[in-house]
């Protein structure tokens, strides 16, 4: 028994060492985010000296230089807007599709289904061009977009999970006058919760990170999104202020340690479901 | 049921449906249709046949990226998935501290591609600046570097996966194990691993469609440099399509090629390790 206890308090040490190796990559950027910008690339594994410290000049200049504030304003519109919808949305549909049984949509189930293995590169050039057309290049318009191209996963998830909710108890809502749109919202879709969390997390890690798609349809002279600000810090001929790069790259991180954080229980347990089912 | 939920199609299919179509279903048919084209933008559209495809095959970058990808693809799915399990294993056994180390290993996972691209090149640099070298001299240090970045991130999901997998194992069936004498690496082999195979399945299928399709973090961390050599394929048809004018049909053809290779292998995959899978 001994011998056991040794070798847990062996991996806890264990563990707890490759732990600090692992956050050292974000603390190598915070520290470096205080330094001037010409001692980071030259060095930048030290503490910032009285030389070298540059206190938040960085983050000054690089909030101007790339208006961080409006694109993480931008950022957040556009995926709270977008899982909102999508949750609300795929989540009906996935329940008409499984409940009404019908050949068209056994169908169109599988073209969901298909559309997930599909890589952005195939559509990204027609998806932008009919954005484009329909003038959807705001972030408003965006999210219509998400709603498209993230239908896929969404409807496949909600589908498996509706399957397994007994049918009866909808009928005998029914029976007892209750219309379908009543039903689906006092009966079902409280049912559907844990699912909408797990759907809602994969979703929001995808578009609050996605870079290429709004990059391509998003009007981005005057929509930016943090990763498209981050990348836009890069500017031609390779040549990167990297002050403002550690700055920025240190402000968007913050929000998703915090928003990890305040929301950790949720987050892990809804992929290890969303997963289960898939 | 059926028939008096049918009648609600426009309010609980149609917002979705139509999206789909604009988001999905008509960029897919157009991109294929186009792959077959000489365009610059839809309306100019002109069919000429296969000669997208013949041109893709004699672009030498294409191919040198269709196999660096092949390669990064097969280290990325073996590394991650083989320490992701370990992981799980150890972290299943009850030692303080557990869900703090969870949470640490999940956290990079949150962190978007380009953002995560910029990091590391920080940190390769860094290192590399003791032998006086970049992170652009050499397309394997773009290969390892992106390796150990996709490590980074996605062993903590993976692992997350590989937990919820062990956890589910009835504790009797190990305990059978046990009592028949069974040493700890039979009741591995024969025993956990055979009864994760649904938790195998869906990890490396992620890992495996994530590496193949990579993009933000190969243009963060490299861009491709040097000069192309460590391009993977998402960036190599996003170059030849906003890159190079006038092959913007080749970069539909590559597109096409590309979706078609994915999808094969995914479907591979799928059918192999599902065939794997065992009921308790």
């Amino acid at each position: 028994m001994s011998e056991k206890r040794h070798k847990g308090r062996f991996l806890t040490i264990f563990f707890s060492v490759i732990c600090v190796l692992y956050v050292l990559p974000i603390v190598v950027i915070l520290i470096n985010s205080f330094k001037k910008k010409a001692y980071i690339s030259k060095d930048p594994f030290s503490i910032p000296s009285e030389k070298t410290f540059i206190g938040f000049e960085n983050y000054v200049n690089g909030i101007e230089k790339t208006q961080f504030l409006s694109s993480l304003f931008w950022s957040v519109f556009i995926t709270v807007g977008s899982v909102v919808l999508i949750i609300l949305c795929t989540s009906m549909c996935a329940w008409y599709i499984v409940r009404s049984d019908s050949k068209f949509c056994r169908v169109l189930y599988y073209v969901f289904v298909f559309s997930m293995i599909v890589p952005f590169q195939m559509v990204m050039f027609t998806l932008s061009k009919t954005a484009d057309t329909l003038s959807l290049s705001t972030p408003w318009g965006i999210i219509l977009v998400y709603l498209g191209f993230g239908a896929g996963l969404a409807v496949f998830m909600f589908s498996g999970f509706v399957k397994s909710v007994p049918v009866e108890i909808e009928e005998a809502a029914m029976i007892d006058g209750c219309s379908p749109i009543k039903t689906y919202f006092s009966i079902v879709f409280p049912i559907l919760k844990p699912t909408c969390i797990s759907v809602a997390i994969l979703e929001t890690m995808w578009i609050f990170n996605d870079y290429l798609l709004p990059y391509l349809v998003l009007d981005i002279r005057k929509y930016k999104t943090v990763p498209i600000a981050i990348q836009y810090l890069k500017g031609g001929y390779g040549s990167i202020d990297m002050g403002a790069m550690m700055a920025m790259l240190v402000l968007s991180i913050i929000p998703i340690i915090i928003f990890y954080l305040s929301l950790q229980k949720y987050i892990i347990k809804g992929v290890a479901a969303g997963a289960v089912k898939g | 049921m059926n028939r008096s939920v049918r009648k609600y199609f426009s309010i609980f299919l149609l917002p979705t449906f139509l999206a789909f179509i604009l988001g999905f279903v008509i960029p897919f048919i157009t991109g294929l249709y186009l792959s077959f084209c000489k365009f610059t933008t839809v309306r100019d559209a002109k069919f000429i046949g296969l000669s997208n495809y013949i041109k893709m095959f004699s672009d030498n970058t294409f191919l040198h990226s269709l196999w660096y990808t092949s390669l990064f693809t097969v280290f990325a799915v073996v590394t991650i998935n083989v320490i992701a399990f370990s992981i799980a294993l150890l972290l299943t056994r009850n030692i303080k501290g557990t869900n703090i180390f969870r949470t640490v290993f999940f956290m990079p996972n949150l962190i978007g591609g380009i953002v995560l691209g910029y990091i590391w090149q920080l940190i390769f640099n860094g290192i590399l600046l003791y032998f006086d070298k970049t992170l652009t001299f050499s397309a394997s240090y773009g290969f390892f570097g992106l390796l150990i970045l996709l490590n980074w991130q996605q062993i903590g999901y993976m692992m997350i996966i590989y937990i919820a997998g062990i956890s589910n194992i009835p504790p009797d069936v190990i305990e059978a194990a046990k009592i028949d004498g069974a040493t700890n690496f039979q009741i591995l082999k024969k025993v956990t691993i055979p009864m994760v195979m649904p938790s195998v399945t869906i990890s490396v299928f992620l890992t495996l469609t994530n590496s193949f399709k990579l993009f933000d973090q190969n243009l963060a961390l490299t861009a491709g440099e040097p000069s192309g050599k460590s391009e993977m394929l998402a960036l190599n048809i996003y170059n030849t399509f906003y890159g190079r004018a006038g092959f913007e049909g080749v970069g539909q053809a590559k597109a096409v090629i590309f979706f078609i290779i994915v999808a094969l292998v995914a479907l591979l995959q799928l059918y192999f390790t599902r065939r794997k899978e065992v009921q308790a």
